[in-house]
């Protein structure tokens, strides 16, 4: 891990009109670290997100960083193209012709575990696999950061368990910094280096917890179940 | 196999109900058979006159088809133009309809007398009907592009160009071939109100024709006959081009 710092927010707030949406955000995020992100609904885990991309300005506050990719929670794939062009498609965007960016989008495909599948559309891939060609897009679009929002939540139980262990293998060989917003607390200490907990609307960082256990991480581990069960503690002080 | 029989089986029965209730009603007396023929007339008159309604098909098919295209290019446009600018969709979007609310035959004498006999107001009256479904439809397409993705092309660094090159004309096509098929319909009836304010060929011509001699009734409504297989056939060959250029928007019906 690098100590150069992908991520600084410093006293950041982000409000719709009269909703405060995030209070008082400070977060730094070295770059290669993964960060995951858990709260309740409407805790702006969104809004933090759109911060890290550059979609949205903060109300208040320092935003410092490289802008993030996104790999939505609906995989966004575009029906009309094929897996290989709908991953190559920031490479597009970038300016390389169609032959160039297919040829380094095929690797990549081939690598994630997509081979065979490079030329089929979205409608006929599974979910795990729209989202492997989602994460590959957002991959390519070659931002150092990648910011995964609840990319397995449409997910059934079984594809998810697989796709977490899939997402874990994928970064040991592809390593980004990475923020992952997430609702399943599980997920976040399986997946992440640090497990940050924010509080109901308006968010603001309740824990921030660090996840020093070696991948790939097990669900009965009970190192990760104590972590679980301190971010669930942090989570649940702040109902009601 | 079976599938395929019941798609065929379902719109015959339905003909087939529908012309004995027509066939009943007539000779039973319920109307002038002068004014409303039977069915076996109107078949008979198909056969008497197959070759004046063949060649008569082929003037106002041609009209229909150069009319439904420049119509749709048309369209496209002014989708295009209206979905980029909001000011021009306030402007424009109202003209559009009230457009629509033109009575045909009046402007179709008009343009007969602008643009003669020929096929230019044809052209005009069948662009002028089937463009205004293509530009609601098409637009309709483009306001439904989801926002996140646009949000996601913003990530990759994307222009206002390029999010509407990559995301968003791909998506209008849909729009596009769902409006065509209502113009192919629709424009058949345009046809016909044109030929009839000036033609001395195709199908709206003869109907005009055979409507003014009170006898050859079996005759017009066999014009109308064809008319109706026009309009079929045209939708089917625009849901086919769809399947065929769109096959990631066509999902087959239950």
């Amino acid at each position: 891990m690098s100590d150069s710092i992908a991520i600084a927010l410093a006293g950041v707030s982000a409000a719709y009109g009269s909703t405060v949406a995030l209070e008082d955000i400070d977060l730094r995020v070295f770059a290669g670290q993964r960060v995951a992100v858990v709260g309740p609904s409407g805790a702006g885990k969104t809004t933090l997100l759109e911060l890290i991309c550059g979609l949205a300005e903060p109300s208040a506050g320092e935003v410092g960083l490289a802008p993030a990719a996104l790999m939505p929670q609906r995989d966004l794939l575009l029906p009309w193209l094929s897996a290989l062009d709908n991953a190559a498609l920031p490479l597009r965007v970038g300016g390389l012709d169609r032959a160039a960016a297919r040829a380094k989008a095929g690797p990549l495909l081939q690598r994630l575990g997509l081979e065979g599948f490079e030329r089929a559309r979205p409608a006929a891939l599974s979910g795990g696999m729209r989202q492997r060609v989602s994460f590959a897009r957002a991959l390519l679009s070659g931002r150092p950061v990648l910011a995964l929002d609840e990319p397995f939540a449409a997910l059934d139980a079984i594809t998810r368990a697989e796709s977490q262990r899939w997402l874990d293998r994928a970064l040991a060989s592809e390593p980004r910094t990475v923020v992952l917003v997430t609702h399943d607390v599980e997920e976040a200490v399986l997946l992440a280096d640090r497990v940050l907990v924010l509080s109901p609307r308006p968010g603001r960082i309740v824990a921030d917890l660090e996840v020093a256990l070696a991948h790939p991480r097990e669900t009965g581990d009970a190192q990760v179940q104590a972590i679980r069960k301190a971010a669930l503690a942090a989570l649940g002080g702040h109902r009601g | 196999m079976k599938r395929r029989a019941t798609y065929l089986l379902a719109p015959l029965t339905a003909v087939v109900i529908l012309l004995g209730a027509w066939e009943l009603y007539v000779d039973l007396g319920g109307t002038d058979p002068d004014v409303l023929p039977p069915p076996h007339a109107v078949a008979a008159a198909l056969y008497d006159y197959r070759g004046d309604l063949w060649s008569n098909l082929l003037v106002t098919a041609e009209e229909v088809v150069l009319g439904i295209l420049a119509g749709a290019v048309v369209a496209l446009g002014l989708a295009l133009v209206i979905h980029l600018s909001g000011w021009l969709r306030r402007a424009l979007y109202p003209l559009l309809v009230a457009s629509q609310a033109v009575p045909i035959p009046l402007i179709a004498a008009l343009l007969v007398i602008w643009l003669g006999f020929g096929l230019g107001p044809k052209l005009a009256i069948i662009g002028l009907i089937s463009f205004f479904p293509v530009v609601v439809t098409t637009l309709a397409a483009l306001d439904q592009v989801d926002p996140d993705l646009i949000k996601l092309m913003r990530t990759f660094g994307a222009g206002r160009g390029q999010t509407f090159r990559y995301v968003e004309l791909p998506s209008a096509l849909p729009g596009l071939f769902t409006g065509t098929k209502l113009a192919a319909v629709l424009s058949v009836i345009g046809a016909v109100f044109a030929e009839w304010s000036g033609a001395n060929s195709g199908l709206g011509n003869l109907f005009r024709i055979a409507d003014t001699q009170i006898q050859t009734a079996p005759e017009a409504y066999a014009a109308v006959v064809v008319l109706a297989l026009l309009a079929l056939l045209l939708f089917a060959l625009f849901s086919a081009a769809e399947r065929w250029i769109l096959p990631w928007a066509y999902h087959p019906p239950r």
